[in-house]
């Protein structure tokens, strides 16, 4: 018995039994296939008939919570179960070439359904005209690259993806190093930060409309906390949100603040694992604080901040609540691209449109995703 | 009496002087740290605070004028939480987050559990090709995803004349949306805990198969119970996330009063009711109630489990 095949240090998987013949691999294909499948399908027809009394209105919800958690939890698990055991069933030669597969298969399906084809069907989608049905040339992408307002939603994402990281990571890292020396409080300090991350983009913006808040003279008091403070100064109250191209900041702001807690606790994390001997010895040398943080500080911390900022880059290149929820983002020229897309989809009905620019925003991650693949391999290298 | 021995208090009054103890910080520090904090509050604590001021108090005056007279004239008042989940249909809506979120918080992890097991433990032909496409899903960005989704969810795919995909009519079903979202969290759950798995020792594993353990009984009995904290991290994250969104809800579920989730709601109380920020602060907080009771309760996970991640990177 072997047990070095099934040894994870191994890189690769050459499966150690003498080579199955022609038929025996085709059986090993279907089973694999099918176990894949198994659960997936399965899982999904309980689900569906357990369910099938919610399309009825007044279904109590408690109770479905409470089913639905018990089959999501305990279903799924005996679902992963019960193929375990059928697969104990088999000869035993075909038992450990068809396991793996049940464990990896049902979340391949799920990933081939829900995210690859949607990805394949989007691009033929976006060659095609409002519904969908004749092919259109490259009639879309003339259009994302003409229309003015999508124009600005290019320029304005490009905005976003700039300064909503560069902000985001220097706060955060400013804040992380001074909490660092704090004797108290530095716990409360910090999940202070952190907190805007737990509330919602909806939530968000209503917060911050109550900041942003304008009333013209004659309309009642200004409520709003910057034009509070324009009034108590003596100064007239200003519409923050109809200032262009201003707005478009006001509005990074909010995801500024809803992020910088990430950014901030997961560097913050990355400067407490510096060993305090290398900074301590700087010190002694006669390093000064400022010294410290650019020479050791940074260096060392430097490729937990591209992480950060990629992350960063990533939702600031999504971005499409705050636009959405804070109004009228073509009046104000407040669009983004990932705006735009839903715009086209669900308020203009132009699928064709809407899956070129979905397909833009996928070409424009892609360079991420090549970074994102490429630091995986170098981890796996290490391991 | 050395000559030198006041000579370090003078120059570096802040430093701690046992090595390893915390250094001390200067006013500087704590002056920048503490307005840094009030800048990041004041937004949320508007918002706290007009929640609970009377309608027609909001509408006068600012909710910073509170602080000049915070008890006799301030008419504190629950009124506008029973008016938001009442009118504003919050109640329902709160049920429905709560019926959507859960499930789609567990559902992926348990999915992602065993297949981050597999990449990790399993041996077999196309692990490391499967995997980097799991790294490669991670940037889709889930609007390229929605509409396809929807086609299927409501056409069904046919090739060659063929259902390949069955019309299943799931529009407007939580079934639908925990599927989506349980596909759009899959590649970072498994991203994450294959990470974490990947760092327990194997010598474990090991010695449980030399014991006769089958990997189902090893993954089960072992790996699960060590993988708490990274179970947790994720759950926290992907519960925080479900829950705070608004796009898949409002494709696959939809905006009727009946079915709507938080989010959706508070949008439509936006659109519906801008000028009316008694019912708007009210609901807010409604809405934030349960990721800040969850996120404080469990942040320690969180943290932990986000840095792990990370850092290692």
């Amino acid at each position: 018995m072997k047990t070095s095949s099934d040894d994870a240090a191994g890189a690769t998987g050459a499966i150690e039994e003498p080579p199955p013949t022609g038929s025996q691999t085709v059986f090993l294909s279907i089973l694999r296939v099918v176990g894949a499948l198994a659960i997936p399908i399965v899982g999904f027809g309980v689900l569906a008939v357990a369910f099938d009394f919610l399309r009825e209105a007044d279904a109590n919800r408690f109770l479905v919570v409470g089913v639905a958690i018990v089959i999501g939890v305990g279903g799924v698990f005996f679902l992963y179960w019960g193929m375990n055991r059928v697969i104990e069933f088999l000869p035993a030669r075909y038992q450990e070439g068809v396991r793996p597969y049940i464990f990896v298969g049902p979340a391949l399906v799920i990933l081939a359904v829900f995210l690859i084809y949607p990805v394949i069907n989007t691009v033929l989608v976006s060659f095609k005209d409002r519904v969908g049905e004749e092919f259109v040339g490259l009639d879309n992408y003339r259009f994302v690259f003409t229309d003015e307002s999508m124009l600005r939603a290019i320029r304005n994402t490009f905005g976003w993806i700039v300064i909503v990281p560069a902000l985001g990571v220097s706060i955060g890292l400013a804040f992380a190093t001074l909490a660092d020396r704090l004797r108290r409080g530095e716990a409360v300090a910090k999940s202070m930060i952190f907190l805007p991350m737990a509330i919602s983009f909806a939530g968000a913006s209503i917060t911050w409309r109550l900041i942003y808040s304008f009333r013209p003279e004659g309309f009642g008091t200004n409520i709003g906390l910057l034009n509070g403070i324009m009034t108590g100064l003596g100064q007239d109250p200003v519409s923050w949100l109809d200032i262009k191209p201003w707005n478009n900041l006001f509005l990074m702001v909010i995801m500024v603040w809803m992020q910088t807690g990430f950014a901030m606790v997961v560097l913050s994390a990355a400067i407490k694992s510096i060993p305090d001997e290398i900074l301590e010895a700087a010190r002694i040398d006669g390093a000064s604080e400022l010294q410290v943080f650019r020479r050791i500080i940074i260096p060392t911390i430097l490729p937990t901040i591209a992480v950060v900022t990629t992350y960063m880059v990533i939702n600031a290149m999504k971005v499409f609540d705050i636009v959405f929820v804070m109004g009228s983002p073509e009046t104000r020229g407040t669009e983004v691209i990932a705006e735009r897309m839903i715009d086209w989809f669900f308020l203009s009905n132009h699928d064709g449109r809407g899956a070129a620019i979905a397909v833009i925003l996928f070409i424009a991650i892609i360079p991420v995703m090549i970074v994102n693949i490429r630091r995986f391999r170098e981890e796996e290298a290490i391991r | 009496m050395s000559v030198a021995e006041p000579l370090p208090v003078e120059t570096t009054p802040m430093r701690s002087e046992a090595p390893g103890e915390k250094r001390g910080a200067g006013w500087f520090v704590r002056i920048v740290v503490l307005v840094i904090v009030v800048l990041w509050i004041i937004p949320t604590l508007g918002v706290l605070i007009t929640s609970f001021r009377p309608e027609s108090l909001i509408d006068a005056s600012g909710w910073w004028t509170v602080f000049a007279d915070p008890f006799q004239d301030a008419g504190w008042t629950f009124e506008n939480y029973r008016l938001a989940l009442d009118q504003g249909g919050l109640g329902n809506a709160f049920l429905n987050s709560l019926a959507v979120a859960l499930p789609a918080t567990v559902i992926p992890i348990a999915i992602a559990a065993f297949a981050a097991y597999a990449f990790t433990w399993m041996d077999f032909r196309g692990r490391y090709v499967m995997f980097v496409a799991v790294v490669a899903l991670l940037v889709v960005p889930l609007q390229m995803a929605l509409i396809p989704i929807l086609r299927l969810y409501n056409n069904g795919a046919i090739i060659g004349g063929r259902y390949v995909f069955p019309d299943l009519d799931l529009v407007g079903t939580f079934l639908g949306v925990w599927l989506a979202h349980t596909a759009f969290g899959l590649p970072l759950a498994i991203y994450l805990l294959r990470n974490y798995i990947g760092s327990l020792p194997s010598s474990i594993i090991e010695s449980a198969k030399i014991d006769g353990a089958d990997h189902f009984t090893i993954f089960w009995r072992l790996i699960i119970p060590l993988s708490v904290p990274a179970l947790a991290a994720f759950a926290i994250f992907q519960f925080l996330w479900v829950w705070n969104d608004l796009l898949v809800a409002y494709v696959f579920l939809g905006g009727t009063q009946q079915n709507r989730v938080l989010t959706i709601a508070l949008a439509n109380l936006v659109g519906a009711r801008g000028e009316n920020w008694h019912l708007l602060t009210a609901a807010a907080f409604i809405s934030m109630a349960l990721p800040l009771v969850v996120f404080f309760s469990l942040q320690k996970y969180f943290v932990r489990g986000l840095t792990a991640g990370a850092v290692k990177g």
